[in-house]
């Protein structure tokens, strides 16, 4: 059964650059986590290693059957990931004012998380069929605004705007990749341009509109995360040129930063390896997505190459939102940095996407004549 | 369909498709400038500020406490507010060298030097920057020593935080409640959310059940701290929101007469307005200091507490479940009526004892009252007539007057800990005890005996509704809240629960035999009249069975434990009335001499006729039947009988008249 191809065309780069991240990830976890006084989760650099391994073993099964059968029952997988969002609503665990994670047996699953991957997967289904040289209208838009906005609603009611604005800029490269057609986009961007006022001055409450506008702006919460991003970025800039030294992070030694290990792991990376090295975690990044877009250019099949660019938009918003959330220039969200933040769902998810990216080149010779 | 597609992918793929690509990748290409750009802002450029900055770590969150809301009684008296208290604290890191600190901090202080290496021992963990609290609640002259030798002790810092504090020690404690320091199981919970270790929350009464309103929302300033710790520039504040403050129905001065006259004694007075359900006063007794929770109790002060057999920790008027007695007479009345078993002309006849099977059910009054209607069966608590209500009515119609009247369920009082009380019915029994309900159990629940169970507050309720015509309201102990953001007062609006479902003939006649208890020569509480006024009542006297004997009590504590309790429930004036009264003494004995003055001495006390009442009785009219008398209870004589009442004061063996 196995081709020979298969195994000649797999794609090591991307594997590669996956492991090294990974690499970066637990350096600067076992940091974040044995700097401090407080050594309370010092079992979380196992554990991580666990997420690694489990993120392994998903990884093996999105590539090892032919991604047509995802595209055969993706719309499965996404309907069990919008019911865990319903029951997160339902019976999710309350986390320090928000429901996010849904315990299932002895794990706590974050379904949110999962669910960028669903998006990803029915959407290239959707646009692999209807897509066409002059892009995408009105009409064919509807089914891909429905597909995104039910999770949206969903994670926005949790609430967690950063992970639903992930997974609308997911679902808007998509469909900005398939081309939307030109007067359809005029007419959008018209829309948007009315409708947001509006929405703004008459549907939204006033405490809805802080909310929002902390989003945007930290300063306005200078105890929380406007407390957070002044010490992210003394974090970061103290770090220097050369940075601080393993372990030698002090801002990081002193739990100023909530989160340290999983949304500004970062800070810690930057603060003790400095500008050198956080331009080395940055450049495999780059190396990663850019990679990620060159499947998608040498697949052959739409959907593969949908499903390509949907991956690789997952990975880079997230890598933007996060970095630039920890030296202050994007909104405090919950947003992990991909491989390298701690968390299994987070993880998984991204180990899963690599998993998909890996299918879409291994299998590109396919449809090659 | 897809073949369409694929067709027109092969052959435009190069092309178009990777030129949509391109475009990404421009995009992707732009971000990362843009990060790198202010990546190598922040640690080129900038990078040596930073740097400094972090070394001192000098940018650091400072707490501003919410001033929790203040209590106010009726008349807007200061009840409850809050007292800066001055704690010491000492920043690890700025306290160097941390050694010669903490001696010279211990030569000031007074404490050992081991005292406080173990409390910061116990809480470095919470980082190097974070306050450890050494002492609270420093007196005046350490606070003077330590601003004095504030350069020799760097990293040691005072700060001023609001505590609660009671102004009356003892006054209404269990109604207001009390503060503490939250649990760490409580910091788990998602109210308390926003709280961390050490905050205060309310934990019972009023300050537990209001304590969202009260608490406000702490706030706080970003400071920039110099070497020393020292606060050098604030960057950014945000102001604390106090909490609500609340106006309380009570009315302090009549709080304190209830007190006053239960001291020394175990027991619950309960005073309502009946037009409204606002709850006049409340309280228990023995009674206890909350701020004793506040500051922290001696092991003597608490061991004390715990082991008084007469729970000075339990409200009682809401909690403690009492037999209602004769007290109960007025829901067998009404149901009676209602259900037409008697009517106002119903007479039965009492020779002081009433057969039921082979069984002898003896009135209080051995001698019997005679021929007895509803009017003249509730003024001298006639047995034998309710035993025959009872029986007629039997017992599961009897408990769904009971339950309409407000009688085993929660009055709905903001407080927790409320008790349901008890209302038996025959499927009541089977459930609890698998047994058939007797007949027999009908004739003492008629009388307020057996199952019965209810709380002070309950009869208060009920005596409030049969005073203003037949409306149960929800006791209300907040007459308003103010918001100190935007200085609005809200006041609390009466809810009202339902209706006796009583005609209002037959709530009359009740009330006619309740102002004869008070009025008529032969009623039962007529040594507690008033001269200037007329109230109505009802006594009651509960038997105390299979009480538990308490280890480690004196001889004539057992005995006065197995003493009966004393009720009294009363409104006032009979006419148009304007407070309502529930009065439990427990081993008070008898209702009418241990339950009834108290609830005359409210009466006097709140419609401010003390005065008038001096008067008149100087006038010299009525000083045979004036002062409180020492009444004799005739305990031998009715010992087995289900109920026991006071001889009215004229005494004598013949059938009193109408």
């Amino acid at each position: 059964m196995i081709d020979r191809r298969l195994v000649e065309y797999f794609d090591w780069w991307m594997l590669a650059l996956t492991a090294i991240l990974a690499g970066f990830g637990l350096v600067a976890l076992y940091s974040a986590i044995h700097a401090g006084v407080d050594t309370s989760n010092a079992n979380l650099f196992t554990k991580q290693i666990v997420w690694y391994s489990a993120g392994t073993v998903v990884m093996v099964v999105a590539f090892l059957f032919d991604f047509k059968t995802y595209e055969r029952w993706g719309h499965l997988y996404y309907i069990l990931c919008i019911a865990m969002l319903v029951a997160v609503l339902l019976f999710g665990k309350y986390v320090g004012g928000s429901r996010r994670w849904l315990a299932i047996g002895p794990f706590t699953v974050q379904p949110s998380e999962m669910v960028k991957l669903a998006v990803i997967v029915v959407l290239a289904k959707y646009y692999a069929r209807v897509s066409n040289i002059n892009g995408v209208g009105f009409r064919e838009l509807v089914t891909p605004v429905v597909l995104t906005a039910i999770p949206f609603a969903l994670i926005v009611k949790q609430p967690d705007l950063g992970t639903a604005m992930v997974v609308a800029l997911i679902a808007g490269a998509i469909t900005f990749y398939v081309k939307i057609e030109r007067r359809t986009f005029s007419c959008l961007v018209a829309g948007c341009a009315l409708v947001i006022p509006v929405v703004w001055m008459f549907l939204l409450k006033g405490y809805q509109k802080q909310r929002v506008l902390t989003f945007l702006n930290p300063d306005r919460d200078p105890l929380g995360a406007g407390y957070h991003v002044i010490q992210s970025k003394i974090a970061v800039g103290s770090g220097m040129l050369a940075g601080k030294g393993f372990l030698k992070g002090t801002q990081n030694a002193l739990d100023f930063l909530p989160e340290q290990h999983t949304d500004f792991i970062f800070s810690v990376l930057a603060e003790e390896w400095g500008l050198i090295g956080s331009l080395a975690v940055m450049l495999t990044f780059l190396m990663l997505i850019t990679w990620g877009l060159g499947i998608a250019q040498r697949s052959r099949d739409p959907f593969g190459k949908i499903l390509a660019v949907g991956v690789t938009a997952m990975i880079a918003w997230q890598v933007f939102i996060n970095i630039g959330m920890v030296m202050g220039v994007m909104p405090v969200v919950g947003v992990t940095l991909p491989f390298i933040s701690y968390g299994g769902s987070s993880i998984i998810t991204m180990m899963a996407g690599v998993g998909l990216l890996l299918n879409v080149s291994m299998r590109r010779f396919m449809f090659e004549q | 369909m897809s073949d369409v597609v694929r067709t027109y992918l092969e052959s435009t793929d190069s092309d178009w498709f990777n030129q949509r690509l391109t475009i990404l990748l421009i995009f992707v290409f732009s971000v990362f400038a843009v990060l790198v750009a202010r990546l190598v802002y922040l640690q080129v450029i900038e990078g040596k500020e930073y740097r400094r900055l972090s070394e001192i770590n000098s940018i650091r969150l400072q707490d501003i406490d919410a001033p929790r809301g203040l209590m106010f009684d009726r008349h807007g008296k200061l009840l409850v507010d809050n007292r800066p208290s001055f704690n010491l604290h000492i920043i690890l890191k700025d306290a160097k060298p941390l050694d010669e600190t903490i001696s010279k901090l211990s030569r000031v202080t007074g404490e050992s030097i081991e005292d406080l290496e173990a409390q910061i021992e116990k809480n470095k963990r919470q980082g190097p920057y974070t306050p450890i609290l050494l002492k609270e609640d420093m007196g005046r002259d350490l606070l003077a020593a330590i601003e004095v030798d504030k350069y020799d002790l760097p990293g040691v810092v005072v700060r001023v935080s609001p505590r609660r504090h009671y102004l009356f020690t003892r006054s209404a404690a269990h109604m207001i409640g009390y503060v503490g320091e939250i649990s760490a199981g409580e910091l788990k919970l998602k109210e308390y959310a926003d709280l961390k270790g050490g905050d205060y929350i309310g934990k019972f009464g009023i300050e537990k059940s209001f304590e969202t309103s009260l608490r406000g929302k702490r706030g706080g300033k970003q400071v920039e701290v110099n070497a020393n710790g020292q606060v050098v520039n604030v960057l950014n504040t945000v102001a604390a929101q106090a909490g609500h403050n609340i106006i309380l129905t009570i009315d302090h001065q009549l709080q304190t007469v209830a007190e006053g006259l239960l001291a020394d004694k175990s027991g619950a007075v309960v005073a309502m307005d009946p037009n409204n359900g606002e709850i006049l006063a409340m309280a228990s007794s023995p009674t206890f200091d909350p701020n004793w929770f506040v500051v922290g109790m001696t092991p003597e002060q608490w061991n004390g507490i715990v082991a008084n057999p007469f729970r000075p920790l339990e409200n009682k008027a809401i909690k403690a479940e009492y037999p209602p007695a004769s007290t109960y007479k007025i829901v067998t009345a009404l149901a009676g009526l209602e259900e037409g078993v008697i009517d106002a002309n119903t007479t039965f006849f009492c020779p002081g004892f009433y057969k039921y099977g082979n069984r002898i059910y003896r009135c209080w009054r051995r001698g019997g009252h005679g021929e007895v209607n509803v009017v003249k069966a509730i003024e001298q608590s006639c047995d034998v007539f309710f035993y025959q209500v009872g029986e007629a009515l039997g017992v599961d119609r009897l408990a769904k007057f009971a339950k309409a009247s407000g009688l085993g369920r929660r009055s709905g009082v903001d407080l927790d800990q409320e008790s349901d009380g008890l209302v038996p019915t025959k499927a009541w029994k089977r459930k609890r005890f698998g047994t058939a309900w007797q007949g027999g159990e009908t004739i003492s629940v008629s009388i307020g005996q057996g199952f019965n169970l209810v709380t002070p507050l309950q009869m208060a309720k009920l005596m409030a509704a049969v005073a203003n015509g037949g409306t149960l309201f929800k006791p209300n102990l907040i007459k308003s809240m103010q918001s100190l953001q935007d200085e609005r007062v809200v006041d609390t609006v009466p809810t009202m629960e339902g209706n006796l479902p009583v005609k209002p003939e037959n709530l009359a006649l009740v009330k006619k035999g309740l102002w004869s208890v008070v009025n008529n020569r032969r009623g039962t509480a007529h040594s507690s009249r008033l001269k200037t006024i007329e109230f109505a009542g009802k006594t009651g006297t509960a038997q105390v069975v299979g009480r538990k004997t308490v280890e480690g009590l004196e001889e004539d504590q057992i005995k006065l434990m197995h003493r009966d309790h004393a009720w009294f429930v009363a409104y006032a004036p009979a006419e148009n009335p304007r407070i309502a009264i529930a009065v439990i003494v427990e081993h008070g004995e008898h209702g009418s001499s241990a339950a009834a003055p108290i609830a005359k001495a409210l009466i006097v006390a709140y419609l401010n006729i003390g005065e008038a009442e001096a008067a008149s009785a100087g006038g010299g009219q009525g000083a045979r039947a004036g002062g409180p008398r020492a009444e004799t209870p005739q305990k031998d004589a009715v010992i087995e009988t289900p109920e026991r009442e006071d001889t009215a004061p004229a005494g004598g063996e013949q059938i009193p008249n109408d």
